[in-house]
């Protein structure tokens, strides 16, 4: 399998249907973004069924010099192979989300959704420094244009915010990228990875890649292109940017940051810990204060990236599991949040949480459906949520009691709000009409509701599944970054002897 | 060296100027009815000087053998790149002209005569290895552009921007005459090779003064900030294809014109002219993006644009290494490409009468009648603003590169951060075109010629551009070792 491009393959798939997208009517863009989309799919699955666990570090890797300056270069390791698979499962929902809701420029609009895909696979594919911020910055093109053509009234303000922050933060690690290059004298990712710059160095780059994967992330106080963007955007859109998009300020920190800069990454963790702890106080808390349903989830996902920041600076490997684990989790949940959301909107045109209650009456299949994934989103047991947020905590727990208190409030008040969204929407009583007139779920919102319910249970049931791939990626950064893990304030070795060896048991089983 | 072989190293000149002659005998005779015939017979022209130049680029000339007439005149590699961008943009020029003049019965037989001297001029600017023969070279080219901007005499705003170039373009030349005698009288030659090797122990003051008026008088004609306020006023003023012509090869050859002069002529000093390089950098990115930001005509626009880009072009000078050098001459190349499908896309707005569009509120929501010129036009607006994968990403990446490898990182950063101011209007235009509701004011046929060069322009700085990097860069470092033989 090794010989054959799969991963070429994968790029170019999306990119010909965009283009085939372009020069046909409404009804054949649907039809050949959802073929597309779902040949992705069975690509991926083919990619994740090939994918040989304790295998080599880089597998299907290609190389060609193509160009100048740097090498068309590609190749994946668990970290990347899971997030692959997160996106191809993701698009043909987003495809199924708009099939209704989209009317005007069709094709366009499938076109950039498609061109979206590639750029993402891209991303997550590419083993050249500069290949990488090609796909990186690219995306900004596509988006900027689904947020702007087909997103809500104030639409270009947020494409405006949205292209120019991203924008900003992206530019100086260009120039970071340009001085690594010229100090490594390479160009590939894997050899850098494993390259020490002068710790003096590390500083001035870790701060160029942290702008620009903070603004992705988004960490507070960078998160305010957010959730304008996620308002303004139509559902796909929402969804795609809260499924992957996010994710790829996290991929970031977890193939750049931290294992080139291990020194800079360790003495700037408390600046991460920080703005983290305010991101998950401070955006639950105004998460709780909405009254629009998309912003409220919007703010819910700067809360979960804050989890996931501060899992990834823990040094150690359930920290970086769990921030894994809360990254995929959330791609899956955030995006049935959204599209939830995006199911009643159709209906009522409205985002307003006043103007819905009592949902669970006319709408019981999907009240279910938005119950499970509102105890995902909280972290209930045997949902993918609690497993991702609690080996984040346990991997933090080993760093910082404090840091640990203010995140574990974090999930509480993650509880309030999500519960409370909850309450307003579907239960209580039918105060409107028009809401109660409301009908449930028709067959293709069964179809995109039901693949996500079910991976959320998989992987909260069983996450080994989503685990193994990862977890010899991990333990190599881990590796890597243990000359400069900073000493945490549990120390477990000071007390006696037996008890220790049990809670060592313990925190190895909690890996498993 | 022999006159016979002097001779043959400028026998693309020799064409030039030859059939420029005979074209002008043409033409007087002819009259205007010949004036399409004419040009097709300089566009043959400027392909047969194309492919005389080409073998020295292709074969990296270099050194003593490309020095003409006592190296007053090199034709080495790095002449030759810049004059096969200058040709290939005045082929440009010459092919959108007739659609456009013809409308308004202006279309005479001079045009095309007046571009083939022009490019004369510049052929010969890009070649100077002599002060006598850079300002032969640039008043050839400048006489020609003059006319040129004042091409449609029965439109105020035509003449408006010859008379403004033609003044501006006076002040600069004394500027630059006075930077030259003051640098011949302190170094006591005018061949870049002697004032080179006077410079080498050391510079007085009065040669820095000489330094100072040159580099100013080339700012003028590269309009570089803060010599840049007659840009957008003749720019918006000229013809549309003049425009595109000014944007293009002009900018070429004088840049050309200022690399050589500050790195081989004033190379040996080159910490005496490089915080200038570098204030005239940032200054021209910054004021060209926040002055287009305001802009309502699109040709004015386009000329912020420009300035804002020579901007970038002159961090790759700041560097002043050959890797920095070879990196403006890539970035040049795709810049040209970039402008020309700029212009082909100005050219073809039209409305319903088939009058030129110029107000970029008429272009709204074109995307929804006009698909694949709206395209085309915001596949350029990106690429102007350097977000890949649009191929101008390249130009950008290659300039920083140098200079990050020179150790400018300071100027680098700086320089990056506010090409996002610049990043602010590109996509304005194209939220114009995607995101508002149709004008319905271009509505207008554009003429076959527009479309293929369009689609070619479009095709270059498409991603597939990205292959030819391996080419382009080859070519742009053997021009850029040619300059750097000499130091």
């Amino acid at each position: 399998m090794d010989s054959f491009p799969i991963l070429s393959l994968m790029l170019a798939v999306p990119l010909l249907g965009a283009l085939g997208c372009l020069f046909v009517s409404a009804p054949a863009a649907r039809t050949i973004a959802l073929v597309t989309t779902l040949a992705e799919f069975a690509l991926g699955i083919v990619l994740w069924a090939n994918y040989d666990i304790g295998g080599a570090q880089w597998q299907f890797t290609e190389r060609l010099p193509l160009f100048a300056g740097f090498k068309y270069a590609l190749g994946i390791d668990g970290i990347a192979l899971m997030l692959i698979v997160l996106t191809v499962f993701l698009m043909p929902i987003c495809i199924g989300a708009s099939w209704k809701s989209i009317d005007k420029r069709v094709g366009e609009y499938m076109a950039a959704f498609l061109l979206m895909e590639a750029l993402m696979i891209g991303v997550f594919t590419a083993q050249d420094l500069f290949l990488f911020y090609i796909m990186f910055e690219a995306g900004l093109i596509p988006m900027y244009l689904i947020i702007g053509v087909w997103g809500g009234a104030d639409r270009i303000y947020a494409s405006y915010k949205f292209f120019l922050y991203t924008l900003l933060g992206s530019v100086l690690m260009l120039i970071a990228m340009m001085w690594m290059a010229n100090d490594a004298g390479t160009t590939d990712i894997p050899t850098l990875m494993a390259y020490d710059f002068a710790p003096q160095a590390q500083k001035w780059l870790w701060l160029a890649f942290f702008a620009s994967f903070a603004v992705k992330m988004p960490m507070w106080p960078v998160h305010t292109w957010l959730p304008d963007a996620h308002v303004q955007a139509p559902t796909a859109g929402s969804v795609i940017l809260a499924g992957v998009l996010l994710k790829m300020g996290g991929y970031g920190f977890i193939r750049f940051s931290l294992p080139m800069f291990p020194e800079a990454s360790a003495q700037f963790a408390w600046l991460v810990f920080t703005l983290s702890m305010i991101a998950v106080v401070y955006t639950s808390l105004v998460a709780l204060v909405q009254h629009d349903m998309k912003k409220l989830i919007a703010y819910s996902s700067v809360a979960h990236m804050g989890i996931v920041t501060v899992g990834l600076f823990t040094f150690n490997a359930q920290g970086l599991e769990g921030a894994m684990i809360v990254m995929l989790s959330h791609g899956l949940v955030a995006a049935a949040l959204f599209l939830g959301v995006g199911v009643i909107y159709d209906r009522l045109h409205t985002r307003e949480i006043d103007r819905y209650g009592g949902l669970a009456t006319n709408m019981p299949y999907y009240a279910l459906f938005l119950m499970l994934f509102t105890m995902a989103s909280v972290g209930l047991p045997g949902t993918s949520g609690f497993v991702g947020e609690f080996l984040s905590l346990a991997g933090i727990y080993k760093v910082s009691s404090l840091v640990t208190a203010v995140s574990a409030t974090g999930i509480i008040l993650g509880a309030a709000y999500m519960l409370y969204l909850y309450r307003r929407v579907v239960f209580g009583v039918q105060k409107h009409a028009d809401t109660a007139a409301m009908p449930d779920l028709d067959l293709r919102e069964w179809l995109m509701m039901a693949p996500i319910a079910a991976a959320v249970l998989w992987m909260g049931i069983y996450p080994e599944s989503f685990l193994s791939p990862m977890r010899a990626d991990i333990a190599a950064l881990n590796a890597r970054l243990a000359r400069a893990r900073p000493d945490g304030d549990a120390h477990f070795k000071l007390a006696a002897p037996k008890p220790a060896a049990a809670a060592e048991h313990d925190a190895h089983e909690d890996t498993h | 060296m022999d006159w016979s072989a002097s001779l043959t190293l400028v026998a693309p000149e020799t064409l030039l100027s030859v059939s420029g002659v005979i074209l002008l005998l043409v033409s007087a005779w002819g009259g205007d009815r010949e004036a399409r015939g004419i040009s097709w017979l300089a566009v043959a022209v400027l392909f047969g000087a194309g492919l005389m130049v080409a073998p020295a680029l292709c074969g990296g000339a270099i050194g003593g053998e490309t020095h003409a007439f006592n190296d007053q005149f090199r034709a080495d590699a790095f002449a030759s790149f810049a004059k096969l961008l200058i040709y290939a943009a005045a082929v440009a020029a010459l092919i959108v002209a007739p659609a456009f003049f013809e409308r308004v019965r202006a279309m005479k037989a001079e045009y095309p005569v007046l571009v083939l001297f022009a490019a004369l001029g510049m052929s010969i600017m890009v070649s100077a290895s002599d002060l006598i023969t850079l300002y032969i070279g640039l008043e050839l080219n400048s006489l020609a552009a003059y006319v040129l901007a004042a091409f449609l005499r029965s439109d105020d705003r035509s003449a408006e921007a010859g008379l403004k170039y033609f003044v501006l373009g006076a002040l600069a030349s004394g500027i630059l005459l006075f930077g030259m005698s003051l640098t011949y009288g302190f170094t006591g030659s005018t061949s870049f090779a002697g004032i080179s090797a006077a410079l080498h122990g050391g510079m007085g003051t009065g040669a820095l003064f000489g330094v100072v008026f040159v580099l100013v008088g080339l700012a003028f004609k590269i309009s570089a900030v803060p010599f840049h306020m007659w840009t957008p006023d003749v720019y918006e003023g000229a013809p549309t294809p003049v425009t595109m012509f000014f944007a293009t090869a002009p900018k070429v050859a004088a840049l050309a014109l200022t690399m050589r002069v500050a790195l081989d002529a004033f190379g040996a000093q080159e910490q005496s002219w490089r915080q200038i390089v570098i204030f005239a950098a940032l200054a021209s990115i910054v004021v060209g993006a926040l002055g287009a930001i305001g802009q309502k005509n699109i040709k004015r626009l386009l000329a912020y644009s420009s300035i804002n880009n020579v901007g970038f072009m002159l961090i790759g000078l700041a560097a002043a290494t050959a890797q920095g050098a070879s990196a403006m001459l890539v970035y040049l190349a795709i810049y040209v490409a970039m402008s020309v499908g700029g212009f082909v896309a100005v050219l073809m707005l039209k409305d319903a009468d088939g009058a030129p569009v110029e107000n970029i509120a008429d272009l709204a929501g074109l995307s929804q009648h006009r698909k694949v010129l709206s395209l085309c036009l915001a596949m350029i607006m990106f690429s102007l603003a350097g977000i890949p994968p649009l191929f101008g990403f390249w130009g950008k990446f290659v300039v920083f590169q140098a200079a990050v490898q020179t150790g400018l990182l300071p100027l680098a950063a700086i320089g990056i951060a506010a090409s996002v101011i610049g990043a602010f209007y590109y996509i304005k235009i194209v939220k114009i075109l995607y995101f508002d509701e149709p004008a319905m004011v271009v509505t207008g046929k554009s003429d076959w010629m527009h479309q293929a060069l369009l689609a070619l322009s479009a095709l270059a700085i498409s991603p597939l551009g990205y292959l030819l990097t391996v080419w382009l860069g080859g070519l742009a470092d053997k021009a850029a070792a040619a300059l750097f033989f000499t130091v």
